[in-house]
């Protein structure tokens, strides 16, 4: 069961990963830090309003830095290589973390359960779950249904997948291209935050923890095909689950060292992921 | 070459006049941490060499660092006593490759040599640079960067998690590193300078190397590839190799100087093979201007040292992340390097694209 | 003498077959130039025969042994080179360093007797030096040895293209549009080089546009249209070949 927690969230930060590498082309390893802030913030506002309200303040705080960060750092960069951003993303995170460190210390973090304490199970089909679980799979079934929605059926959302696909198209329709990666931040962080909180009570949060799920959540999103959130789910599922029947084989300790194990095998064999497509990986150039 | 050398001199000078300083200053405990800084720079002026003149991105060079370090620890500390039965170890008691040592209770270790466990540490590292860089180094860009952070991440999930390694707290009891003369790499206050001198010997001689390969075939070979790998293979460059090759020269010197600091600190611990000393190792050498030695080796005297002072003070990593964010930002050629003042003008007229090849 | 030997070969990329069944022969010591209308698929086939892409089928043979499943730098090695369509000169080098570049493999100074600088190598690199200075001089570029190779002219920057190749002293040349982005001037210059590296032994097989370039100079002319191979004649003829009139300029009523 955990491993379908912990997949969830991996999920949810691949979806994030691929919504910044659709608008823009770009790895923001900051991602994983984006699930931290959202639960550490969630845990301190939660000592002063309901949790409710510390949640939806958590989340509207992410989202401005998610906003912050691409006005700062990326907006005014012209045409910089992948390999320049995934670097400076990467200095980002350290960034965020250290601030972490300083605000909220080393301790480790938790919220309240949503609906009744650790303790509380229901029987679901023979098996007995923790409601925090569904709950987690409910958030981020509803979060991919909005976005999938988002990005069909609303003009903003199409006209970001149009600033994705040839941006200079895009612009000489009207759009403005630079607006549309802030959103695409946005929406990455807000998501990511939203996430942070759902799991935040089962698998606690503290300033280290974005970094590991930054590098879970590349994985996740290149397994399942970079840029393809609806994979993205799948995928996250069997890197949770793989993991957590990991431990029967090899210590608890090298569970990390195990998911990037996997990470290094798909990019070795497959980076196209089980989804995409060959040809466009024999490039292994993005 | 005369003016290779004349550099190498120049340098060599200064080391000799920052000894002399801390003497009169009657402060020869800075030693320690400029000793310390040496082997740090051995790891860096390596990677300067992958990154800058191969053109090839490592997020994980620590953990070649640790590989050195760890193995050469484990060796030197582990009691073989219990496994006096197998032929193995038998051979190498024969061949006078074991020693005995005391331990903390006057009991006799059975431990392996130094310099036979600092042949294996190397060795070690070297095959796996071959094993990983294989299918590593064919791949391009964010992929590159992020597989060798997952490398450096896995070595030190391994050395965390690992109760023969000291898990958590890594190997102590290192004993020093035996040097003819009478000379041993150890953090001994008595040894203090002569291992000031060994250390930044050692680093000088890296140096030779480097500069010497820089100005070779080999060298304007590696620069053909970073700058146009295609057409460094359509006049028979053997770009996939020579790449190859520079990964595994450059995980040689991080495991160099893992063993050595590891034996001059007399341990070592898992933070070694950290991400954020993988990242503190970029920053060095992009700061030093990527394709440029010498500046990779002063950025990492200076920040080194000033880092093992302590005067960073809880924002060690922070200082590192930052430097490497405003790097990349708005000089990702480097800080040191001679079009600067060009690259100003440029940036504040409104940018122009680089189309870099990662 | 046949140096090159085309038999067969294809190419596919997702829906677009690039190269159909494509089989020509380049003699020794002659110019041959591959023509055709835009995305006939020339760049694809010197990819393919330089060992940049591979074939889905058929077979390439230089000098009588196979090579359609070496990679490039193999290939290299064994006499045939390449120029690029849109220049590929190592940006941070000089004129004279990237010249030297081309004696890659008519010299050996691996890693280790790099590092340490062997004296053997202090005479390699001298002779290497020697015949960087000496193409140079051959192709009226001296003055600029040790100007960066990024900052010359474009006509000229296609010289010192051409220059790397000639220091690998190729048996086969493979020009890929040379002419591209040249004035009048500077493609009759292009042509009075290739006919001086003909004259040096080298056989030479270009891709080109400019047609008097391509009149003017070859022996042969293989002309390519959609993939396919759609004559192989001598100049004049080709001229007249309706086929040929037929793809360049449309049926006409």
């Amino acid at each position: 069961m955990a491993g379908v927690t912990y997949g969830t969230i991996y999920a949810i930060v691949a979806i994030g990963f691929n919504i910044i590498y659709n608008a823009t082309g770009i790895i923001n390893f900051a991602q994983g830090e984006f699930v931290m802030l959202g639960g550490m913030t969630a845990v301190t506002l939660s000592r002063f309003v309901p949790l409710p309200v510390a949640i939806l303040g958590a989340v509207v705080l992410t989202t401005i830095v998610g906003a912050v960060i691409e006005i700062v750092f990326i907006r005014w960069l012209h045409r910089p290589s992948v390999l320049r951003m995934v670097i400076i993303t990467i200095g980002i995170s350290i960034l965020i973390r250290e601030i972490a460190l300083h605000v909220w210390g080393e301790s480790v973090r938790s919220l309240p359960y949503f609906t009744g304490t650790s303790v509380t199970s229901i029987r679901l089909g023979g098996v007995y779950i923790s409601p925090q679980v569904l709950w987690a799979v409910g958030v981020g079934a509803v979060a991919v249904a909005l976005l999938s929605a988002f990005f069909n059926l609303t003009m903003l959302g199409r006209q970001m997948r149009a600033c994705s696909a040839n941006r200079d198209a895009a612009r000489l329709c009207g759009i403005n291209a630079g607006n549309m990666v802030t959103l695409s931040f946005m929406i990455s962080a807000a998501i990511g935050a939203i996430g942070g909180c759902v799991v935040c009570p089962i698998t606690y949060v503290h300033y280290d923890s974005g970094t590991p799920l930054a590098i879970k959540g590349f994985t996740v999103a290149i397994l399942g095909g970079l840029g393809n959130s609806t994979a993205a789910v799948g995928a996250g599922m069997i890197l949770g689950i793989l993991e957590s029947f990991s431990i029967w084989v090899l210590p608890a300790a090298y569970k990390e060292a195990i998911s990037i194990a996997i990470l290094l095998l798909i990019l070795f064999v497959r980076p196209s992921g089980i989804f995409g497509s060959a040809e466009a990986a024999r490039l292994k150039e993005f | 070459m005369a003016r290779r050398y004349s550099m190498v001199a120049a340098f060599a000078g200064l080391v000799v006049a920052i000894q002399v300083a801390t003497y009169l200053a009657g402060a020869p405990y800075h030693l320690t941490q400029l000793t310390m800084t040496a082997y740090y720079s051995l790891l860096i002026v390596g990677l300067c060499m992958l990154i800058g003149y191969a053109g090839q991105i490592s997020l994980g060079h620590a953990g070649f660092f640790a590989i050195g370090g760890y193995v050469s620890a484990f060796l030197t500390t582990h009691d073989l006593a219990a496994h006096k039965g197998l032929r193995l170890v038998a051979l190498l008691q024969k061949a006078g490759m074991l020693l005995e040592r005391s331990d903390l209770y006057g009991g006799s270790h059975l431990v392996v040599h130094p310099w036979l466990a600092c042949a294996a540490a190397v060795l070690l590292a070297v095959v796996i640079a071959y094993v990983v860089g294989g299918p590593v180094l064919k791949l391009r860009g964010h992929y590159l960067a992020m597989a060798t952070l997952g490398f450096g991440i896995i070595i030190y999930r391994v050395a965390l998690g690992t109760e023969l390694l000291g898990a958590a707290d890594g190997i102590s009891e290192v004993p020093g590193f035996p040097l003819p003369f009478g000379l041993i790499i150890s953090g001994n206050a008595s040894v203090r300078v002569s291992n000031y001198y060994l250390a930044w010997g050692l680093v000088i001689l890296g140096m030779v190397l480097l500069l010497n390969l820089i100005q070779s075939r080999v060298g304007r070979a590696l620069s053909a590839v970073h700058g146009a790998e295609d057409a460094a293979g359509a006049i028979g460059i053997p770009t996939a190799r020579y790449k190859l090759n520079t990964f595994v020269l450059s995980a040689a010197f991080a495991s160099v100087a893992g063993v050595f600091l590891t034996h001059y600190n007399g341990g070592i611990g898992p933070s070694e093979a950290s991400v954020m000393k993988s990242v503190r190792y970029v920053a060095i050498v992009a700061i030093g201007g990527m394709a440029n030695l010498w500046g990779a080796l002063l950025m990492s005297l200076v920040l080194n040292y000033l880092s093992l002072r302590g005067y960073f003070g809880t924002f060690d990593d922070a200082v590192f992340g930052v430097i490497l964010i405003l790097i990349m930002l708005f000089a990702p050629d480097g800080l040191l390097r001679r079009h600067i003042l060009a690259d100003l003008k440029r940036l504040a007229s409104g940018g122009a694209s680089d189309e870099e090849a990662a | 003498m046949t140096i090159l030997s085309v038999r067969r070969v294809s190419k596919r990329f997702g829906g677009l077959q690039a190269v159909s069944d494509l089989s020509f022969d380049v003699a020794r010591g002659s110019i041959k130039a591959l023509i055709g209308p835009n995305g006939a698929g020339k760049t694809t086939l010197f990819n393919l025969i330089s060992g940049f892409l591979p074939p889905d089928s058929g077979e390439i043979y230089f000098g009588g042994a196979p090579v359609h499943d070496l990679p490039s730098h193999q290939i290299a090695s064994r006499g045939m080179v390449r120029t690029f369509q849109h220049i590929r000169l190592f940006p941070k080098m000089t004129v004279l360093e990237n010249i030297m570049v081309g004696r890659h493999v008519h010299s050996r100074a691996g890693f280790l007797a790099g590092m340490l600088n062997l004296p053997f190598t202090w005479r390699e690199e001298r002779r290497i030096r020697e015949k960087g200075q000496e193409i140079m001089e051959l192709l009226g570029i001296a003055e600029h040895a040790h100007t960066e190779a990024a900052s010359l002219a474009y006509g000229q920057q296609r010289v010192v293209e051409i220059g790397r190749a000639l220091a690998c002293e190729p048996r086969l040349l493979l020009l890929d549009e040379p002419a591209a982005g040249l004035n009048m001037r500077e493609t009759n210059g292009m042509g009075g080089l290739i006919g001086k590296i003909r004259d040096m032994g080298i056989t030479v097989l270009l891709v080109e546009h400019d047609m008097s370039l391509v009149m003017g100079i070859s022996d042969e002319i293989v002309v390519l249209s959609f993939g396919q191979k759609i004559a192989e004649d001598r100049p004049l003829a080709i001229q007249k070949n309706r086929e040929v009139i037929r793809v360049y300029l449309g049926d006409d009523a």
